[in-house]
């Protein structure tokens, strides 16, 4: 069950997992401070950076999403002391293996929010989302086979 | 005397000494080149059915998994990379330590059916190596040479060293220092050839390879450190498709998920591709993670030790950031 | 009989394709496996193809009904027999057999309405087996790979095949075919006789094709089913389906549902004995080990099959799990070392 984003250009469809610690907080502080981000960023808020499975983020693509951002603490700052330290290396050997089938490394993210850094989480999507619709075709992980 | 022999000589000596109760080795097939894994529980067993030839490839590490040392010492026939296989395996304590006299022995460079096969090669009889790598088949139709790459298994060509990382005997001592041998450049040339193609060509290439899948699990049943109880693909309730190729994501997913669950666990010994029937090169998903993880957290090889550790079950605060770590893996 | 030259084959794969399909066996790198045909396809009829060409009748996975759900109201749609009529060209007279095999199973009552709808829908072109494998021991359950079964049975000699309709629908698609095939004659017979003779030369020659075939009865049940060859034959296998799965007999599907988010995908798809998760019930399951998973695709195969089928085999002899067991196990091995369970069952003691 693939669902194609046709309309990749003008409106990509972004999954980004957020630390319920940092960056989701840093979602809920760019959100009252009114700043805007692209309303197609779906959040999933996820314990910690490194509860994030690699199934999920295939299974977001096979679902039509048309690039994956993961958010966490800044390392250092985990809440579970270590969780974003291994995250950090999960997330560069799998979206390199991405990258290697043909999903291009520009779909896939990390990135460090706090709960103090609202812009910055408003800044980042934008930027995401535009790097995504830079690419102009839906992904298509869920044809590879 | 030839290597089958001397093998034949030693194992015999370890079982009538009480060392080992049994030996884990291959047994003469119906033809010369379907030779099967198989425990010899006697002398005579031995002397009847023991054989060694190029064809004797399988990993016999995987036999091992869940042995214990109430089961009775068993001599495991080790070639060197069968040799990292069991070193993991004892690493995540899926074989104990006491279960297991190893006692490496040289391989014998493994021939691929298929491709003998796909030459044409029929009835064959005997196999060795002519000086300069040639291999010479004789056949019920007569003799039959080929190049080295056109009959040599992808694992051997491959070939990380000759080392053991692990032995309580080494039969024929192998030549050059521990762990010191010159890197293959073989090994990564088909990961490399890959990444310089663009998305789109690599998208086309998978796409060609895994469409092929036909779920048969032999891939992962092969693996020797592909070791969990219970895989998620066999249960029901995980909601993907365990044995059926129904959903052509899912199998892509499988292949992903698996290579990744391997991955700085996986110590090439190449089972995968040897066990594939369709013949998919899976080998290039686990060697894609290898090098990654060589350049971005410094040369690993699993199995060289039997501490249980990989590079992603630890991490070090200054470890490169993913944006910066997927370039430096792929070498732009 | 009919012929046409090697040099028109293209022409008579393009007739037979014309509005249907046509599967026929396509090189794609070392190996050789059914695809569907095009323009310049690789066609390859030196040997046997990976898998038999069991999936054109019952497929891998085959979708039986679907549920949708829209708010409070369930639809239900059942998925229709396909009747679209199919050619598929070069299976060999192992792979007929194979099908013959599955008939008993699927089209005795109650039948399988899919697997019959397809039977029905599907033309097959068999090929005669000018250079059978060292793998091979079809001969040894009764086929003849130079006399092939099928709707026509082609013989591929120097540079022309020769087309011999044998049934209705095979004459309807050479009637079909009209003036592309010409009239043989007497040298057709001839030309197909010596390359009969030649092959059962060859097949003397090959290593497992006078293997004898057990005979278990009531008597010798006991003695098969106990025994301890099991164990020692089953410590090597690694529970993998390929054998299965390149089965041309082996029939065993589970049938499974999908969440499809707004409602469910029924299918059914290929089951392999050897998995963990055969016949698995609410409780566990009945064969819990390897050894009992590997005796129960043996016994079916050599022992229940035959008793419930008038000693009818579900083995052809095609040789696949032979070429293709990661373990290099398979039924030669098993019927060798049965037979000779007195002399391995000494051993060891």
């Amino acid at each position: 069950m693939s669902i194609a984003n046709e309309d990749v250009k003008t409106k990509p469809l972004i999954v980004a997992f957020c630390c319920n610690w940092c960056s989701y907080a840093g979602a809920d502080l760019a959100g009252t401070s009114r700043l805007s981000y692209p309303a197609d960023v779906k959040i999933i808020r996820v314990p910690c950076s490194c509860r994030v499975n690699p199934m999920f983020i295939l299974r977001a693509f096979q679902r039509g999403a048309d690039g994956v951002i993961i958010a966490g603490c800044h390392p250092g700052d985990c809440h579970y002391t270590s969780g974003n330290y291994f995250a950090r290396r999960r997330m560069s050997l799998l979206f390199s293996m991405l990258d290697y089938l043909g999903i291009e490394r520009q779909r896939t993210r990390v990135e460090w929010i706090s709960a103090a850094e609202g812009s910055k989480f408003a800044k980042t999507m934008s930027e995401f989302a535009e790097q995504v619709a830079a690419l102009g075709k839906p992904n298509h992980l869920g044809e590879l086979r | 005397m030839s290597i089958q022999d001397k093998i034949l000589a030693r194992a015999k000596e370890l079982m009538a000494d009480g060392t080992v109760t049994s030996v884990l080795g291959w047994k003469k097939g119906e033809t010369y080149t379907d030779p099967s894994p198989a425990f010899f529980n006697s002398v005579e067993e031995l002397e009847r059915d023991f054989t060694f030839n190029h064809f004797c490839g399988q990993n016999l590490s995987r036999l091992l998994n869940g042995r214990k040392a109430e089961d009775g010492k068993v001599l495991m026939l080790c070639k060197p990379c069968d040799a990292f296989s069991l070193n993991q395996m004892l690493g995540q304590h899926r074989v104990e330590r006491d279960a297991v006299y190893v006692l490496g022995i040289p391989s014998p460079t493994i021939l691929d059916v298929d491709k003998l096969r796909a030459a044409g090669v029929k009835g064959i009889r005997g196999s060795r190596f002519a000086r300069g790598g040639e291999v010479v088949l004789d056949t019920i139709y007569g003799e039959r040479r080929l190049a080295g790459k056109d009959a040599v298994l992808e694992k051997c060509l491959a070939c990380k060293t000759h080392q053991f990382p692990i032995y309580d005997e080494v039969l024929v001592k192998p030549k050059g220092e521990e762990h010191a041998e010159p890197e293959n450049p073989y090994r990564f040339a088909g990961v490399e050839e890959l990444e310089s193609m663009t998305p789109d060509e690599r998208f086309a290439f998978w796409q060609s390879q895994l469409k092929r899948c036909i779920r048969c699990n032999a891939c992962r049943n092969a693996c020797p450190v592909c070791s969990c109880v219970k895989c998620v693909f066999d249960n029901p309730g995980s909601e993907v498709a365990g044995k059926s190729n129904i959903d052509a994501f899912d199998d892509k997913l499988f292949h992903i998920i698996r290579a990744f669950h391997v991955a700085g666990r996986c110590t090439d010994c190449g089972e995968c591709s040897r066990a594939c029937p369709e013949g998919i090169p899976l080998h290039l998903l686990n060697r894609k993670f290898i090098k990654d993880i060589n350049r971005i957290y410094g040369p690993f090889q699993a199995g060289a030790s039997d501490d249980g550790v990989s590079p992603l079950t630890e991490y070090n605060t200054e470890d490169m950031e993913p944006g910066e770590a997927i370039l430096k893996g792929s070498g732009s | 009989m009919k012929k046409i030259s090697t040099e028109k084959l293209p022409l008579l794969y393009a007739a037979l394709n014309g509005d249907r399909q046509l599967w026929i066996p396509v090189q794609d790198g070392d190996r050789v496996e059914f695809g569907l045909w095009r323009e310049g396809a690789a066609v390859s009829l030196a040997g046997k193809t990976l898998k038999s060409g069991k999936d054109f009748f019952f497929p891998q996975n085959e979708d039986f009904v679907s549920f949708h759900k829209d708010g409070k109201k369930i639809t239900i749609t059942e998925k229709k027999r396909p009747t679209e009529e199919f050619v598929v060209f070069g299976m060999r007279g192992c792979d007929l057999a194979g099908l013959e095999v599955l008939d008993l199973v699927f089209l005795a009552e109650p039948k399988d309405s899919f697997y019959e709808a397809r039977r029905e829908a599907g033309v097959i072109v068999t090929l005669a087996c000018g250079t059978p494998d060292e793998s091979c021991f079809c001969t040894a359950f009764g086929v003849n790979p130079a006399e092939p079964k099928g709707d026509v049975a082609a013989w591929l000699i120097g540079d022309s095949l020769y087309w011999k309709p044998t049934s209705e629908k095979g004459e309807k698609l050479t009637a079909e075919l009209g003036s592309l095939l010409e009239d043989a004659g007497a040298d057709g017979d001839k030309a197909v006789a010596e390359q009969q003779a030649a092959i059962a030369e060859i097949l003397k020659q090959l290593p497992n094709t006078e293997l004898e075939l057990p005979k278990v009865g009531e008597a010798e049940f006991d003695a098969w089913f106990d025994s301890p060859n099991w164990a020692k034959m089953a410590e090597s296998c690694l529970g993998c389906g390929t054998c299965t799965f390149v089965c041309p007999t082996c029939q065993c599907y589970d049938i499974q549902d999908r969440d499809t988010k707004d409602g469910i995908r029924r299918f059914r798809c290929w089951d392999s004995c050897m998995y963990s998760d055969f016949t698995l019930m609410a409780h566990g399951n009945i064969r819990n080990s390897q050894m009992q998973r590997f005796r129960q695709r043996f016994m079916h195969k050599l022992v229940y099959f035959p008793q419930n089928n008038d000693g009818k085999y579900s083995c052809v002899g095609c040789g696949r799990c032979v070429e293709k067991c990661p373990s290099s196990l398979n039924i030669v091995k098993v019927i060798k070392a049965m037979q000779n369970m007195e002399a391995m069952e000494g051993v060891g003691k």
